[in-house]
């Protein structure tokens, strides 16, 4: 069951920018034929701009592939190229399969055609046969969630609604090969869970996908290899949690390293944070779930009397996942460095964000929402899934006695 | 991996020949096999220009009727009782409709066609399908409103009494011309106006001043007779003269005009569909 279903050689996609106009117009056409031998030969430059180069891959059947990367790296590109929307300058891809593109929810739509009408419509879009439709139709309507206004015209549909249908019918495409570009970034939380869901279970039935996102926690839950793709090609491949690491600490280091820079000057506040961690080498990188020291750097105006120092930690998603505070702290002016030695932080890879605050007898003095945020690349050692494992990452020994 | 049943039809498919995406090479081959794959798709983009058109309208599927009823009453009048045109024999509303019948077919078939692409970019930048699908819906979805009006002129056959005639088994052969007249101009007009946006706006005028080159007001025999074969060169010249021999028997069987028509045909449809080919390979780009 390790047969090739995608294969790129060399691929390249190349796009002419720069002078030419976005829509010709005929007149233009013919008045500038008309203005040619009065006109000075201009020395015409055509930009070009090669949005993918000699991009080459082998994608096995099953696999699970995420193609990260900043905003106009080349990832929708790829996808349109081995969709067949765009044709590609260079190379070759062969494509063992049937393909489906998720490249946008809702394609196909038509606002004055009913729920039920666009649903054939979209399917048909989308390469689904009419007897497949039919068959699904229950199901996609359950799944949308939208029964009742199944025969209202579509443009009497909220846009959730729209999203939910839309999404519906995407999800039941069953082809071999399934190409996703960022779609699961639209809606609520609750229908990106669902989503997200629907993903994984396709995936499970063994079919191969090829998943574009922005939000690293669903490469890292749904791929098991990431490519890359920066500036056109592909730059790292290999596991996605391998990837997905290193493509956070590549993101944040260009960023400022802890500082509270824009804040007033001169008054007493946090200036900085680190994480005194041997492991990455990066100060606000966390690779281990051993001892761990975190360093809050303040600077004060003023000498401080019964002051107290609170901490708190959030995860990604804005749950609070520890806080302590200490009491009574008696400091002179100057900048001094407030460590927390933790003897273990075992956390599951993702973003995390301090907070920290200083008060004193008069009131609150500081309260700062730490940037940049804490970076956690550990290797998660109970289930790759968040769902299942929960938020701390604790190696636990097992016995039966 | 499982073996569930979506799973058990893979290895069937891997074992065709893989999908090859490449530069365009061959852009002129057309994709007759590929057009097949998704005739599906063919149907349901008819079905949904039709259902389009007449939902939220007060008039409907009317529209189809009155708009070359409506147009024959204003020739009767005009061309045909006040500047005596010549209508070969015919009442002047037989005279009149039986061109307008096929006429109207073109000219809102060639309206569609224009924007067809245009109008469907968001869609074609999102999923693969051969382009020549959309150009080709809109061509197939005016019979509908060919047939609308094809009722229409029935009623009026009878209501002037008019015989049945053997010609009426050639009806198929002129609209099938009609059809590929359609097709071989909205290929053109399409792809001229996926690059070239104001080309949409030309299209009225466009329509406009070939109606008049067409022998939809006027019959064809007012045209010398050694001129005929330039006047052929309007593919819809040999198409309305084909409709109103084989409908109502006026003239003799139009040899030598039909033919240079239906050789025009053929050149428009050959070099559209090249033409069409060779834009599609840039169109999502484009668009």
């Amino acid at each position: 069951m390790s047969e090739t279903v995608i294969r790129a050689e060399g691929l390249g996609k190349r796009f002419r920018v720069g002078e030419r106009e976005r829509y010709l117009a005929l007149r233009d056409l013919i008045t500038r034929t008309l203005a040619k031998p009065f006109r000075r030969e201009r020395k015409r430059q055509t930009d070009y701009l090669w949005a993918l180069r000699d991009v080459t891959f082998e994608i096995k059947q099953g696999e699970v592939v995420g193609l990260i990367g900043r905003n106009g790296a080349g990832k929708s590109t790829l996808l349109k190229v081995l969709s067949r929307i765009t044709r590609p300058t260079a190379g070759y891809a062969e494509i063992h399969g049937r393909v489906g593109s998720l490249l946008e929810v809702g394609t196909g739509f038509h606002p004055e055609l009913t729920g039920r009408e666009n649903v054939y419509l979209s399917g048909a879009i989308l390469g689904m046969r009419h007897a497949e439709i039919s068959r699904k139709f229950d199901e996609m309507v359950a799944f949308s969630g939208v029964e009742r206004f199944i025969d209202t015209p579509l443009k009497h549909f909220s846009t959730g609604m729209q999203m939910r249908l839309a999404f519906a019918v995407a999800a039941h495409l069953d082809p071999e090969i399934l190409l996703v570009d960022e779609v699961l970034a639209v809606g609520d939380l609750e229908f990106q869970k669902k989503c997200l869901g629907k993903m994984e279970e396709v995936s499970r039935t063994g079919r191969t996908i090829v998943f574009v996102s922005h939000q690293m926690n669903q490469i890292r839950r749904l791929c098991e290899r990431a490519f890359w793709i920066e500036g056109g090609q592909i730059y790292r491949t290999g596991l996605a949690n391998q990837i997905v690491g290193a493509y956070e600490a590549d993101m944040s280091s260009g960023a400022s390293s802890g500082d509270n820079g824009n804040r007033a000057a001169g008054k007493t506040r946090f200036v900085r944070w680190t994480i005194e961690d041997e492991e990455s080498g990066v100060p606000n990188i966390l690779a281990s779930t051993g001892r761990v020291r975190v360093a809050f750097g303040v600077q004060l105006s003023a000498p401080l009397r019964m002051g107290v120092h609170g901490v708190s930690l959030y995860n990604g998603d804005r749950n609070l996942i520890w806080g302590t505070a200490v009491y009574n702290l008696e400091l002179p002016v100057g900048t001094h460095s407030l460590v927390h030695e933790l003897p273990s932080l075992p956390l599951r890879p993702g973003p995390y964000t301090w907070r920290v605050t200083l008060w004193d007898e008069h009131g609150l003095l500081d309260d700062w929402q730490c940037v940049p945020e804490m970076l956690v690349t550990t290797e998660p050692v109970t289930h790759p899934r968040d769902e299942w494992a929960g938020v701390l990452n604790i190696p636990a020994a097992f016995s039966v006695e | 991996m499982s073996a569930t049943n979506p799973a058990a039809e893979i290895p069937v498919l891997a074992r065709m020949a893989p999908l090859r995406i490449a530069p365009p090479s061959r852009w002129w081959a057309i994709p007759f096999r590929e057009l097949w794959d998704f005739r599906e798709l063919l149907y349901f983009f008819v079905w949904r220009d039709i259902k389009v058109r007449y939902k939220q309208t007060a008039i409907g599927a009317a529209w189809a009727v009155l708009q070359p009823f409506l147009t024959m009453l204003v020739f009767s009048l005009f061309f045909g009782k006040l500047a005596h045109i010549p209508s070969q024999g015919l009442p002047y509303p037989i005279f009149y409709y039986s061109a307008l019948l096929p006429w109207m077919y073109f000219a809102t078939a060639l309206q569609s066609a224009t924007s067809a692409i245009v109008d469907n970019q968001r869609v074609i930048t999102k999923v693969y399908f051969p382009r020549l699908t959309l150009p080709l819906s809109t061509v197939l979805a005016g019979l509908v409103d060919f047939g609308i009006s094809f009722l229409m002129f029935a009623a009026m056959m009878v209501y002037y009494r008019m015989p049945v005639r053997a010609t009426m088994l050639w009806l198929p052969a002129f609209l099938l011309l009609a059809v590929l007249t359609a097709l071989g101009v909205g290929l053109w007009l399409s792809a001229l106006n996926a690059i070239y946006r104001d080309v949409k706006y030309v299209m009225p005028f466009l329509v406009q001043f070939w109606m008049f080159a067409s022998p939809v007001a006027y019959p064809s025999s007012l045209v010398p007779a050694k001129w005929q074969w330039l006047y052929g060169l309007n593919p819809m010249a040999g198409v309305i003269e084909g409709f109103r021999w084989s409908l109502a028997g006026s003239g003799h069987a139009p040899g030598r005009l039909v033919l240079v028509s239906a050789g025009m045909v053929l050149l428009t449809l050959l070099s559209g569909l090249a033409y069409f080919q060779k834009m599609e390979t840039t169109v999502s780009d484009v668009v």
